[in-house]
């Protein structure tokens, strides 16, 4: 009885959009985390889609041939997407830390260069990924058996092992700037580099370090797509999910926990064209109208943000998107 | 490894940063070649043929680069006051829509004079460039919100809004008589007169669209650096106190670069039309990425409108190349991983012209007489 119950509460429309704005919000998530922790660096990475990308093509490719049990071969695909993710992430730093070029054109650069018409369309096309399906994907995990549990069971204990990692993260990542020794030197990096040059902390390598990073996180990202959602390799299947990403960032005020309020919020945007087509629901308005949605959205959103509270310039690193020259400051 | 900053830049490092950049991202592109199984020099030797020395290759290659030279015109026309317009993809949607709008309503209305449909197609891909490329200006001069997401995000608006026109409705711009378009969502062709003329030079064939494009590249490069405006935009770009404190109408002049550079990639979308698609075909012109190679183009020409001509005609080729070559054993993409490394080395480049670079240690003071001593 009580099961019959649950499972009419939890096909109730409002329970599957809270489930899959989840599904749909954790590559954002994990990108925006990323795109936290190089800003509050002090570096704009305006590269995030095409990271993304070469994440999801990578991590893809290594899911297809890796021979190995499933969660081993997925724990290293994610790995894979990582570090392909980071060595973009790479490149943006070692042209603006290193080479002081301006971060807004070196990161349409690297989304130019990675993105749908670059690297990661290359890569899928030579090695031969798109058409099949994922050997391996991430399912829900069901966990303590209670994914049918009404309402909280498929939003919170049925989803897969990416999203609970990426919860893991926004704990971690909050910790880490609010009360850990190396992140107060990170904000501080990101707010005043020359005093807290003057301190001895390395601007430099915490630039290079939490720049990769953010690139790492950015790639396991883009592997939520190849290895959940889509789940296979189609070029540019992110469609615009990174760029989501760093609007996120700056209306989540660079703070890891309303990151993952923006990315959900974002997801369940993403989430309702499909939704509501399954049901056949508001058929008379044209299904583009849905999809333009989170892109309209991230517009609305950054309107809102920038004329109100960050008029007040809440959250913005001081020092976003300058480089860092000892002898010139 | 040092860098000193130059107090002089040498004139001639201006012109051997961009070459040298193209050099150094063909070689690095090799090295991916080579890791990826791919003979490089056959690679260069296949993308060049087709993109310049081929029978008639300078012609399809005339063709397509004009909408690169205007998008490449659009984002040097922002980019230079810092106002990174990335949305010049679709203000060159909007282009190309309004362009064939106003072909098919002037058909329709028994127009049949070539010199009526060209500038009114120029007009309109203008104008519908213009409105689109307002939206993020004035929410970026009333609101500061970051142009570069909003821009960003209505190019994904306007691809929809093409595929809906085409595809998902029964829009004026589709094709729903002829018995192709009603098997498959077909784009209705322009009347045969609005097609845009073009001009015989030797066996090279100019389109109309490329000498409108050079004529537009020398008015803007007179009107940022021969004019009242010009300057004033130059002083916004380089400082945003000094331009207020001077009396400078820092929302309106925002709001005009933000209309002009849409304009250039409307009237780009425009010309695209005109010149050779002649009627919107959602998948064409989404799959070019005509407005973000603008970006790499202007950036190469270091946002100088002279030199985004020979920039856009340049990479246009190489990128029409890569279309025409794309196929199992030449991989697609190739030319999008060229393009970024070219930036990339554009970018690492002009560390050269501002600073100048040292290696080994720093001779300190105590050591240099010393050894002028011995």
């Amino acid at each position: 009885m009580s099961g019959f119950l649950a499972a009419g509460v939890n096909d109730s429309f409002l329970v599957l959009i809270l489930a899959s704005a989840v599904l749909y919000g954790t590559p954002l998530l994990f990108a925006a985390l990323g795109e936290v922790l190089a800003e509050r660096s002090g570096v704009l990475n305006l590269g995030v889609e095409g990271m993304m990308l070469v994440g999801a093509v990578m991590g893809f490719w290594a899911v297809q041939s890796l021979d190995a049990a499933g969660g081993v071969s997925l724990a290293v695909a994610v790995a894979v997407a990582a570090m392909a993710g980071a060595s973009m992430g790479l490149i943006h730093a070692f042209l603006v830390i290193t080479l002081r070029a301006n971060q807004i054109v070196s990161g349409l650069a690297l989304t130019i260069f990675a993105g749908a018409a670059g690297l990661s369309s290359y890569l899928g096309n030579d090695l031969d990924l798109s058409g099949a399906p994922a050997a391996h994907v991430f399912a829900p995990l069901d966990l303590f058996g209670l994914g049918d549990l009404p309402v909280l069971g498929p939003i919170l204990l049925d989803q897969s092992a990416l999203v609970y990692l990426s919860w893991g993260c926004v704990l971690a990542i909050g910790f880490y700037l609010t009360r850990t020794r190396p992140g107060l030197n990170l904000r501080a990096v990101g707010e005043s580099p020359a005093a807290a040059d003057a301190m001895g902390i390395d601007v430099t390598r915490y630039r290079y370090a939490h720049t990769v990073a953010g690139g790492a996180f950015a790639g396991v990202g883009g592997a939520c797509f190849t290895l959940q959602i889509t789940p296979q390799w189609v070029n540019g299947l992110t469609g615009g999910a990174g760029w989501i990403a760093v609007a996120l960032v700056i209306f989540a005020f660079w703070r890891a926990d309303l990151c993952l309020v923006g990315a959900y919020l974002f997801g369940a945007f993403s989430a309702l064209p499909l939704l509501l087509q399954a049901r056949g629901w508001l058929d008379s308005i044209p299904a583009e109208v849905f999809i333009a949605l989170p892109y309209v959205m991230t517009v609305v959103v950054l309107v809102a943000v920038s004329s109100g509270a960050a008029k007040r310039r809440l959250g913005a690193p001081a020092a976003l998107g300058i480089p860092y020259v000892r002898e010139e400051r | 490894m040092r860098f000193e900053r130059r107090l002089e830049q040498p004139r001639w490092l201006s012109l051997a940063v961009p070459v040298g950049s193209m050099v150094v991202a063909f070689g690095v592109m090799a090295i991916v070649l080579l890791a990826t199984g791919h003979n490089p020099l056959t690679t260069y030797r296949r993308l060049f043929d087709s993109a310049f020395f081929a029978n008639g290759a300078l012609t399809s290659t005339l063709v397509f680069c004009t909408p690169i030279v205007f998008t490449g015109l659009a984002a040097a026309a922002a980019f230079r006051m810092q106002l990174y317009n990335i949305g010049g993809e679709g203000q060159f949607y909007w282009g190309a829509i309004a362009g064939v709008g106003v072909a098919l309503y002037l058909g329709d209305q028994g127009v049949t004079s070539t010199w009526v449909f060209v500038p009114a197609m120029i007009l309109a891909g203008m104008l519908a460039g213009a409105a689109w490329a307002a939206i993020p200006g004035l929410l970026r001069a009333f609101f500061k919100t970051n142009e570069i997401i909003t821009s960003l995000m209505l190019n994904y608006v306007a691809g929809l809004l093409v595929t809906y026109l085409i595809i998902d409705s029964k829009s004026y711009w589709r094709d729903l008589e002829s018995f192709e378009g009603q098997t498959f969502p077909l784009g209705k062709s322009i009347p045969e007169e609005a097609k845009w003329p073009s001009a015989e030079i030797g066996s090279i064939v100019v389109p109309l669209g490329f000498g409108v494009a050079i004529v537009t590249a020398i008015v803007l490069w007179v009107a940022y650096g021969r004019t009242r405006f010009g300057f004033e935009l130059q002083v916004i770009g380089d400082s945003q106190r000094t331009a207020r404190f001077a009396g400078m109408r820092l929302r309106r002049k925002i709001m005009a670069v933000m209309c002009i550079s849409g304009a250039l990639a409307g009237l780009g979308g425009a010309s695209y039309e005109g010149d050779f698609a002649y009627q919107i075909d959602p998948t064409g012109i989404q799959a070019s990425f005509f407005g973000y190679t603008g970006i790499v183009v202007a950036a190469l020409a270091a946002y100088n409108p002279l030199a985004v001509v020979p920039v856009g005609f340049l990479l246009g080729g190489l990128q029409n190349a890569g279309f025409t070559l794309q196929g199992a054993d030449f991989p697609s993409g190739l030319v999008g991983v060229m393009q970024g490394l070219i930036l990339f080395c554009a970018l690492g480049g002009e560390v050269l012209i501002r600073y100048r670079v040292r290696f080994g240690r720093r001779v300190s003071a105590a050591t240099g007489p010393a050894e002028a001593r011995s």
